[in-house]
């Protein structure tokens, strides 16, 4: 009954969906002030109802209704209820309905927070955020349904990927869609304004914080998938290169330009047929994002689905929404202007190189994750583009990146003085090259890209310094805009120190051990003190006890598991982490091997968690952004006039 | 500078940066391909002896030996028609079982010997890498070819 329930509710959902796009469309388009009043109210019943879709969905998974197919495939009556209810997206149908119901909670914020919008903005955007979800809510209800009957039910169920049964799940999924569906906001906001025409300042000053919200989501929810990835793989990496996460990098990072482009188009008024390209090319992303790790195209636990029908509908999703969109783009981008002018050096032109720059990463990126599977689907050979190219790209474009981060925030608008800037930025310049070249020697072998990682990360954080010094001096008053600039880019800092030290100084060691074995790894002794057996919920495990000192000191004892799991026989690693500012110890249990001795894998890893807290910072930052009066301000004088 | 100078340099320079991305993109991208080929294909001689590689097939049955460290292991990758040894220092992926799937990237050693740099993790049990599939696709295939003429005769 509840499963029929919630496939009722989705139908409904469309219904709602398609009243939500098309009326208020149609009536932004012929000025018919009834019709586009319906996007608020179809919008918020949308929510309400792909809201109990999902709620009767995860009320199947939480009694264990094995008679639903979806549940039989991807849970177990003695999961834990927390991991059952996560299980509710850990099946490709039931993660399409989070993306469903994300969709429509940002839609629903939308319609709450635009009170000072015009009532044709308003229709325009919901209206087209409905378009997006009709495509999503057709896929699922014609492909993809979560509350397929199994008849007759299931005895039991399969059990939910043992990599899935982890705290990660339950935030990482919501969070990195919330930053995914969160630039279709952005996507409706240009799409919007190519429809009206009307692209100025305060359609930035609009769409800016939508897009900020949606990137911290973004960068948090890529950190946890990246340290998730590095406790829970058990061999210590944290960022593969794996199509899975490359599809999450690039909207990240056409995201991360368009809110340097938006900034520009807000303040400047410059950039604006750019700004609206990037916002298509952000969501565009997103969409290929999804349609890379839902359609089953990749080798990996994302790709829970391998169905043609399914692979066929998204490509032809991607290939309407995206063409549809550049069309549009291409008839109207003539009309909107390039807005003001600007001289070669001035703050303009370094973020028109940030753009540059973050763009052709974006590209570097797509031609390696997307040549293999095009060779692949023209049948001319497998094969496989690793980590080497995409360091071997990356490195030196994110270099002159970096560099510009320094530069950019302290160069005036319009036009900037060379020796002006020169003058301001000398010393900070010579101090970060001195101690780029010296530090490395204290930390035993000097190493070119240390050199260059330390050089980066230091000029980043004296310029942010620089800068707030300089608005401390003569600003008066708050801006949470600024300071949120500075605290993400010093967030950068902060995540280049890590990525340079850990991948210039880790040390792994396999090794064979038998209880009371010892093994030396950068000055801590690891002792194994032999494994003994589990119990788990649904899982039976042997557990490892090592001890690890310095010096004869204790710094920790650390207890990794090799855990088998009951329903589907899958052996599976559990690493145990001493974390550190400065280092993390690391181990995780291989295989048992004769006479009771197993194989272990022990790294040290140097500042690997600056990584995540960079990404934090970033993230924090743009958070911060958001805040800033001037969003609210506008709110409150449009509400004046109104 | 003239207004139609800048402009000129600009656009140089704009040219040159172009170029200099797509030669390091394109030469990053030449440089670290690794292409995939089947045990058989490998006996034939058609794998690169100076580059990486990736081998996919099965696991073959009790073909998997340690040696006293606990952590090199031996084993034997199949596509059915032909087999590959393969040797690995490191611990094997969770899933890594004799008969099932497996996918290994590395060199070819002077001996003939696959020395892997890297054994594929899986992560599902009835999951088979798309690459050992379609070596054991090939290997059918092979044989049916090989067959079907002996027949007629």
């Amino acid at each position: 009954m509840i499963p029929e329930l919630g496939h009722f509710a989705l139908i409904l959902a469309l219904l709602l969906a398609l009243t939500q796009s098309i009326l208020p469309l149609a009536g932004a388009a012929r000025n018919v002030p009834a019709w586009m009043a319906l996007a608020r109210p179809a919008a918020q019943a949308q929510f309400l109802f792909v809201a109990i879709a999902f709620g009767c969905l995860a009320y199947s998974f939480l009694v264990n209704d094995f008679s639903v197919l979806n549940v039989a495939q991807h849970s177990y009556s003695k999961l834990p209820p927390v991991y059952r209810f996560t299980a509710t997206w850990g099946s490709h149908e039931g993660s399409l309905l989070l993306w469903t119901l994300i969709l429509a909670l940002w839609t629903l914020a939308v319609t709450l927070f635009s009170r000072h919008l015009p009532d044709d903005m308003v229709a325009r955007v919901v209206g087209v955020m409905g378009l997006v979800s009709c495509g999503f809510l057709l896929f699922m209800l014609a492909t993809s349904n979560p509350f397929l009957r199994l008849l007759p039910a299931a005895l039991d169920g399969s059990d939910l990927n043992p990599m899935l049964q982890d705290p990660g799940m339950v935030i990482h999924p919501p969070i990195l869609y919330m930053g995914y569906v969160g630039f279709s906001i952005a996507f409706a906001f240009a799409i919007a304004a190519l429809i009206s025409g009307k692209l100025d300042a305060s359609w930035a000053r609009w769409s800016r914080p939508w897009t900020t919200a949606a990137w911290v989501f973004m960068t948090l929810g890529i950190m946890m998938g990246s340290w998730w990835a590095y406790y829970e793989l058990g061999w210590g990496g944290w960022w593969f290169w794996d199509p899975t996460e490359n599809a999450s990098l690039m909207p990240w990072l056409v995201g991360t330009a368009l809110i340097h482009s938006l900034a520009v188009t807000e303040k400047r008024g410059s950039f604006k047929a750019w700004t609206v390209f990037l916002a298509i090319a952000a969501f565009s992303l997103s969409l290929l994002g999804t349609f890379l790790v839902r359609s089953g195209v990749l080798s990996s636990v994302h790709s829970f689905a391998t169905d043609p029908a399914r692979g066929l509908f998204i490509l032809g999703f991607l290939a309407v929404v995206i063409g549809g969109s550049l069309l549009l783009f291409a008839f109207r981008a003539s009309q909107v202007g390039l807005g003001g002018r600007f001289a070669l050096v001035s703050r303009e032109s370094f973020l028109m190189a940030n753009n540059i720059l973050l763009l052709t990463a974006t590209a570097s990126v797509l031609l390696g994750t997307l040549y293999p599977l095009f060779l692949d689907a023209l049948g001319l050979g497998k094969i496989s583009v690793g980590a080497p190219y995409f360091n071997a790209v990356f490195v030196p474009l994110v270099t002159p990146l970096l560099f510009l981060i320094g530069v950019g925030p302290l160069a005036r608008w319009k036009q900037a003085a060379v020796p002006e800037l020169a003058a301001r930025l000398k010393w900070g310049f010579a101090g970060s090259v001195a101690v780029a070249l010296l530090l490395p020697l204290t930390l035993g072998a000097w190493k070119p890209m240390v050199s260059l990682g330390i050089l980066l990360a230091l000029w980043i954080a004296i310029t942010v310094a620089i800068g707030v010094q300089a608005r401390l001096r003569t600003a008066t008053g708050w801006s949470a805009n600024f300071y949120g600039m500075q605290l993400a880019h010093f967030g950068v800092a902060v995540t280049v120190i890590g990525i340079t030290m850990v991948s210039a100084y880790e040390t792994e060691r396999n090794v064979r051990m038998n209880e009371g074995d010892t093994a030396a790894l950068r000055g801590y002794t690891f002792l194994f003190k032999g494994t003994k057996g589990l119990e788990g919920p649904n899982y039976k495990a042997a557990r490892g006890t090592l001890e690890v000192t310095r010096d004869g000191k204790p710094v920790a004892t650390l207890y990794p598991e090799k855990r088998t799991y009951s329903a589907s026989g899958m052996p599976f690693t559990e690493s145990a982490i001493d974390y550190g500012l400065t280092r993390d110890l690391y181990v995780a249990l291989g295989e048992p091997l004769d006479g009771g001795a197993w194989s272990v894998r022990l790294f040290h890893k140097p500042f690997v968690v600056w990584i995540w807290i960079g990404a934090v910072l970033m993230a924090l930052g743009g958070l911060l952004a958001i805040t800033d009066r001037r969003y609210r301000a506008a709110s409150r004088k449009k509400g004046a006039e109104a | 500078m003239k207004t139609r100078h800048k402009k000129l340099l600009l656009v140089a320079v704009a040219v040159l940066g172009l170029g200099a991305v797509a030669a390091l993109v394109l030469n990053a991208f030449r440089s670290n391909l690794v292409f995939f080929f089947s045990p058989t294909q490998v006996v034939k001689g058609e794998a690169p002896r100076d580059r990486a590689f990736r081998i996919g097939g099965l696991v073959e049955t009790a073909s998997l030996s340690r040696e006293a460290d606990g952590i090199t292991a031996h084993f034997r990758v199949t596509d059915t028609a032909n087999t590959i040894a393969v040797t690995y220092k490191g611990v094997l992926p969770d899933l890594f079982k004799e008969g099932k799937g497996v996918v290994a990237e590395g060199r070819l050693g002077d001996s003939g010997i696959f020395m892997a740099e890297q054994v594929l993790a899986k992560h599902d049990e009835n999951y088979m890498p798309p690459e050992a599939a379609s070596a054991l696709e090939q290997a059918e295939k092979s044989k049916k070819t090989l067959v079907l003429p002996q027949g007629k005769q």
